[in-house]
């Protein structure tokens, strides 16, 4: 059985396509303006990864914030069944979820078998969200790994007492022209972000293993904040975090309709 | 980067006055207030608790630079040796860096204080919408707090929030207010995000959509409207209702805001950004005749 997953989030759309239960091919597009023309371009990259036609495709499963835009797809699964399932998928021993998006996060607790008892979702505020990560590195001058990489020579706290993404940002800048070393600054954002993300899941309970998906989850920096804040051995993420609400849609999408 | 390529639509003008009909010679007592806030820091000087001058600029980097690059301005306009200044007290922000103050006192009680000198004594709710904060102040007939409310958490309905929005639509700040009615048809719906982050993103979902910036610039102006209104509702509107601070200038937020209020907002021919310096001198000149009369060290 052949299936595949998508999703359509603010930023990027992701798609993953899984024959037998495993990941055979992977593809990302910018959303942008145009979301058919998004879910397309990720398609038809992941279809080219796995080596497969369109025909071949026994089912397709949505998921996202612009799953409406979605023409193609047999069904849609809702963004926290996506999530508990894809990050599930990479690590069974996961009990707490969190997925960061570009605008939004969400949390749930997981029972043994991977099914969500409870959840929270910040949907108002982009602090802790990946655009906040965006706009911090960029003011930086550095990429969101490398801000991953440098908070981790960090040699002393600075904190961020802004709540608000756009405030931070002023903060920021603030310490760069008092020449705060960009290690300092970087573990200081990551460590704001890595606060807002702990609430979300606090709200539903912090219960080992703690797993990440989406793309934030690439920052090794960010998780090493979370960790300490969590106080956790560790926060588990996938290989490829961007991808695992989609690694979800596509393992419902195997299951066949509801 | 080349950001000076980049025009700067966030940026407004930064202004000094004095009164030229105030001869301060033979003032008994001169104040000084200064407002250090995030976004803009003004001075203001008071001969014998009038205001005789102001300043109202950017606030850099540094807040006690900011300080005394407003009071300066201040002091030249109205051609004054900082040594003439008996008594300056700092508020807003940064007022712990004003480094030449003899005293600071919060932003609240001095933007009452300075809001019932520029608006006069029939002042019972002040709106006061600065940089980082929105606070919904109620007082009495001698401009003295008697509670508030504030927002410092989130930069929806913020000056800030503003100037990002300005930027992104390529609108200078202090034409947005105009800009917003210059549409034909309805009256567009708000934009549904709180979080200007989200707004941005919105706003641009709009533009591809077909709409005009003005009816983008519409929708914004009414989104924080509601924002500032749904703060105001807290603590309730005593009329008498009178707004300071950068956001005051702006008639896109201010009209809307008052439809929602249903009511008027009072008028004055001051500058609205400089009511917390202007508190602030006052208190200072209160200071001085209680026997505080001290030189500033610099």
């Amino acid at each position: 059985m052949i299936a595949a997953g998508i999703d359509c989030g603010v930023r990027n759309t992701k798609t993953v396509v899984l024959k037998d239960g495993k990941i055979i091919g992977a593809g990302m597009a910018p959303t942008g303006f145009d979301a058919d023309a998004a879910v397309e371009g990720s398609l038809t990259a992941a279809l080219r990864r796995a080596g497969l036609g369109r025909r071949e495709i026994g089912r397709i499963a949505t998921t996202g914030s612009g799953w409406n835009a979605v023409g193609v797809a047999d069904g849609r699964v809702n963004e926290i069944k996506a999530m508990a399932r894809g990050a599930f998928f990479f690590f069974p021993s996961a009990r707490t979820v969190a997925d960061i998006g570009a605008e939004e996060g969400r949390a749930a607790r997981l029972d043994e078998r991977g099914r969500p008892l409870d959840f929270a979702v910040n949907e108002k505020c982009a602090a802790g969200a990946g655009a906040f990560i965006e706009a911090m590195a960029r003011a930086l001058d550095v990429s969101v790994e490398e801000m991953g990489a440098l908070s981790l020579r960090s040699e002393r706290e600075v904190r961020i007492n802004a709540q608000c993404a756009i405030f931070a940002e002023s903060e920021v800048i603030g310490l760069i022209h008092s020449n705060v070393p960009k290690a300092d600054i970087s573990r200081a954002v990551l460590d704001c972000i890595a606060g807002r993300i702990a609430a979300i899941i606090r709200r539903v309970g912090v219960q080992a293993d703690v797993a990440l998906i989406g793309g934030p989850a690439r920052s090794v920096g960010l998780l090493s904040c979370l960790q300490r804040q969590l106080k956790v051995q560790q926060v588990l993420a996938p290989p490829e975090p961007e991808f695992g609400a989609a690694v979800g849609a596509a393992l419902y999408a195997a299951e066949g309709p509801a | 980067m080349n950001g000076e390529q980049k025009s700067e639509f966030w940026r407004w003008t930064e202004s000094a006055w004095s009164d030229p009909g105030l001869a301060w010679g033979t003032a008994r007592c001169i104040t000084a207030g200064v407002d250090v806030g995030s976004v803009s820091s003004q001075a203001v000087l008071a001969a014998d608790g009038r205001i005789l001058a102001y300043s109202n600029l950017r606030t850099g980097g540094d807040s006690s630079g900011s300080a005394r690059r407003a009071l300066a301005a201040a002091l030249k306009i109205a051609d004054m040796p900082e040594s003439r200044v008996d008594c300056c007290v700092g508020t807003g922000y940064g007022r712990v860096n004003v480094p030449f103050a003899q005293r600071t006192i919060t932003e609240i009680a001095c933007h009452a204080r300075g809001a019932n000198y520029l608006y006069g004594p029939d002042v019972r709710t002040v709106l006061d919408i600065g940089g980082q904060d929105i606070k919904c102040i109620r007082c009495d007939g001698n401009g003295k707090v008697t509670n508030f409310l504030m927002n410092d958490k989130c930069a929806a309905g913020t000056g800030r929030g503003m100037e990002v929005f300005a930027d992104l639509l390529g609108v200078p700040v202090t034409e947005v207010g105009d800009r917003s009615f210059e549409f034909k048809g309805a009256e567009p719906a708000a934009v549904t995000s709180t979080c200007v982050v989200y707004a941005k993103s919105e706003a641009i979902g709009l533009l591809r959509r077909g709409w005009s910036r003005e009816e983008v610039l519409a929708a914004y102006c009414q989104a924080m409207a509601d924002r500032i209104f749904a703060l105001v509702k807290r603590i309730g509107v005593e009329p008498g209702l009178a707004v300071t601070g950068g956001m005051a200038k702006n008639r896109g937020v201010m009209d809307r805001l008052m439809r929602r209020i249903g009511s008027e907002r009072m008028q004055t021919a001051w500058d609205t950004q400089i009511a917390g310096a202007a508190g602030a001198a006052l208190f200072a000149q209160a200071l001085c005749l209680a026997g505080g009369k001290k030189q500033s060290p610099q």
